[in-house]
């Protein structure tokens, strides 16, 4: 399955990130917090309101509002 | 400052660079002990924290820098560790060696940092942070064989245990000493990745499984329903010891200043020294010591809940909320502050990252209606809405004091969003938030926190403020007028008043306030409420010499005064709707202004945000004047 972002992605689903899609700094910036291409993502909780979402990676839990994870893309595993 | 003078010749600087939560504060006081330097960097708000150690015969430097999960900045105040790693900031020489904190538990994304640290160039060493906790989870890390694939040492501390600082000590004095890597980490970031996972291969023996306490209280925490109801308790409660616990010891405060007060009276007798050391020295004293308890109450309880972890799940909850205005998570706990007084509140805002939303949260903080504007309220409540009982116990005075918490707090959502979007609008930084495995607070950094956020209020702000209520206090006493002798004695503060400085302004402030309906008495209120709010019911109570500063003459004595040339009430319904809603929004509060100063790092803000603040208070009390004014003809 190709082609979905982190946004997309189920609560409780897992993924692997193949690139980051944003302004140059807030590109360098997700990478830099982790979200590199090769990463495996496991999804989290959402807020109870609904946004932002918790994302374990690189042994740290991360959480992104819509807008930020949408701009990781990601392959679906599992 | 000017400390960099006084460093021994030939101590070595080291700067200290690390993420958020990596134990790199907890290892900067287990090194420098409780003498750190706290100061600020110029032209941004970020907190300059340096610190000495001293080991064998030598004598080291650490330079503290804020936690960051990047060396490429995004922000001004972000940029600084780059600029301070790179001898760029003025007076301070660029560090000999670098020492990076890594938490052992997430080494993987810890070591996106290290590489960004080691293309620098300069001798590194890194701390292993929490590898009893890396233990506990069921990870192993074999350490000479980080040291191997980094070519940099490594040393594996627990910092509030002092276990491995020995080693740590022995290695700090000598940066360049010490190994440097064959080739530098790559310069692509997407390269990283590779780089990082070949690394962990060599020494990652085991990853640390799940730490079983987060999980197991993160499904309660996080719980759609079950996290609202623990953050909303959380928050009441959180706002309860702010407000109720804090004014016992401020009520003994002020008490022991007025009794102190009193004494001065006593041993000095009636004279102008008397009255220069009782109201203008202790008394400025009492104001500044008065925000203490509440200081110290509400950093305790904000740092203990920065440690343990739940500020950043307590952001989390109600960030969608926030992120509506523009604003964060963290925001919340700031702005809920200020309702109990304006200044922990903004000293609270220190928890935002983002430095934009941390300085629209302080520019908006002062509308939250603080509980120096409650005898204001009560006074002017109390003298003229009637009270009427509307439906059960709810009465028409309580009403109105409800409207007005109500508009404070709407007008802060309102201004925010409006500053988000305009004055402070900028490029769009990145939200992101980390929820940090729970931990033990460690209680002597706690209060080490506290305690450093005391000391700093009352050097930077205590001093601003004890200046400026000397200086009110001379504007309500010179010239000092000798009232005719036929005058009774009760009229005579009254006398001294109206020909005195703050006198004069309040005659000369009344054009420009009788557009509201305020006179030149209330004009010498708004002057000296610039002490603190609620001053303007005792300067009140002095203007109209009620014998007594209890609100119940006062009110009489509002309620009966009359204009003489026209014989009209001063206090119409419209004045009084004026006056209340110029309270809302008037920054009448010079601990407000000077605790912006010390956070902002510039007279610019709190300038910005007095002026906007008056406009809006004008603008208010004009159309209230107007509108109250129309329909009660």
């Amino acid at each position: 399955m190709l082609g979905t972002s982190l946004a997309a992605l189920p609560t409780g689903g897992r993924g692997v990130i193949t690139g980051v899609r944003a302004p140059e700094a807030v590109r360098r910036r997700l990478m830099d917090l982790g979200f590199l291409p090769g990463t495996e993502v496991q999804v989290g909780r959402r807020a109870p309101l609904g946004d932002p979402r918790v994302y374990e990676l690189r042994g740290t839990r991360l959480c992104l509002r819509v807008r930020e994870a949408a701009a990781v893309q990601a392959r679906r595993l599992g | 400052m000017a400390e960099a003078a006084t460093l021994p010749g030939g101590a070595v600087r080291l700067g200290l660079v690390g993420s958020p939560n990596s134990g790199k504060t907890t290892l900067f006081n287990a090194l420098t002990g409780l003498r750190a330097r706290i100061g600020n960097y110029p032209g941004v708000t970020v907190e300059r924290r340096e610190g000495d150690a001293r080991i064998g015969g030598g004598h080291i430097r650490l330079i503290d820098l804020p936690g960051t999960y990047s060396l490429d900045p995004i922000s001004a105040d972000e940029a600084v560790v780059a600029r301070v790693l790179a001898g760029e900031v003025a007076g301070v020489p660029a560090p000999d060696g670098l020492v990076v904190t890594v938490d052992a538990c997430s080494l993987e994304r810890a070591l996106l940092l290290v590489a960004q640290v080691l293309r620098l160039g300069r001798p590194t060493c890194l701390v292993l942070t929490m590898v009893d906790e890396l233990r506990a989870r069921g990870g192993a890390l074999d350490r000479a064989r980080l040291e191997q694939a980094l070519g940099i040492p490594v040393v594996a501390v627990v910092g509030h245990r002092g276990i491995g600082l020995d080693r740590l000590r022995q290695l700090l004095p000598h940066p360049e000493g010490w190994s440097r890597p064959p080739l530098p980490p790559p310069a692509d970031p997407e390269e990283r990745h590779g780089w990082a996972a070949s690394i962990l291969d060599q020494a990652l023996v085991q990853r640390p499984g799940l730490h079983r306490l987060t999980e197991a209280v993160d499904r309660v925490v996080l719980h759609p329903l079950a996290g609202t109801l623990l953050f909303a308790a959380v928050m009441v409660l959180f706002f309860q010891l702010v407000f109720a616990w804090a004014t016992p010891a401020m009520d003994a405060l002020d008490a022991g200043v007025g009794a102190l007060g009193e004494l001065c009276h006593q041993a000095l007798g009636a004279g102008l020294l008397a009255d220069f050391v009782a109201d203008g020295l202790i008394a400025g004293v009492g104001a500044v010591l008065v925000f203490l308890p509440q200081i110290l109450l509400l950093f305790t309880l904000l740092y203990l809940m920065e440690d343990v972890g739940y500020m950043a799940r307590a952001a989390f909850v109600v960030d969608r909320l926030m992120g509506r205005i523009g604003l964060e998570g963290r925001a919340f706990i700031a702005l809920l502050s200020s309702y109990a007084c304006a200044v922990p509140g903004i000293m609270a805002t220190r928890t935002i990252p983002s430095p934009r939303q941390r300085l629209i949260t302080i520019l908006v903080a002062p509308l939250m209606t603080c509980s120096a504007r409650l005898p204001v309220y009560a006074l002017l409540i109390g003298a003229f809405v009637p009270a009427t009982r509307l439906w059960g116990p709810l009465g028409l005075q309580g009403l109105v004091l409800l409207g007005l918490y109500l508009l404070g707090a709407g007008a802060a959502l309102a201004v925010a969003a409006v500053l988000n979007r305009t004055v402070l609008r900028g490029q769009a930084i990145p939200f992101y938030l980390e929820l940090p495995p729970y931990r033990r607070p460690p209680l002597k950094l706690v209060t080490t926190q506290v305690w450093g956020s005391a000391r700093a209020f009352l050097r930077r702000a205590g001093t601003i403020i004890l200046v400026v209520s000397m200086v009110l206090w001379g504007l309500l006493t010179f010239p000092r007028a000798t009232p005719p002798p036929e005058l009774p004695a009760s009229q005579v503060a009254r006398y001294r008043l109206e020909h005195s400085a703050a006198g004069w302004l309040g005659h000369t402030l009344e054009p420009a306030i009788a557009p509201l309906g305020f006179d030149w008495k209330i004009g010498v209120g708004l002057v000296a409420s610039l002490a603190a709010r609620e001053v303007i019911v005792s300067t009140l109570a002095q203007v109209y010499s009620t014998a007594e500063q209890g609100h119940l003459s006062l009110r009489q004595a509002i309620r009966q005064d009359r204009d003489p040339r026209t014989g009209r009430p001063i206090f119409t319904p419209g004045t009084v709707a004026a006056l209340l809603l110029f309270f809302v929004f008037a920054l009448q509060c010079m601990s407000t202004l000077a605790i912006m100063r010390r956070e902002t790092n510039s007279w610019r803000w709190p300038a910005f945000a007095f002026g906007y603040l008056l406009t809006l208070a004008y603008a208010a009390g004009f159309t209230a004047q107007h509108v109250v004014s129309a329909l009660t003809g």
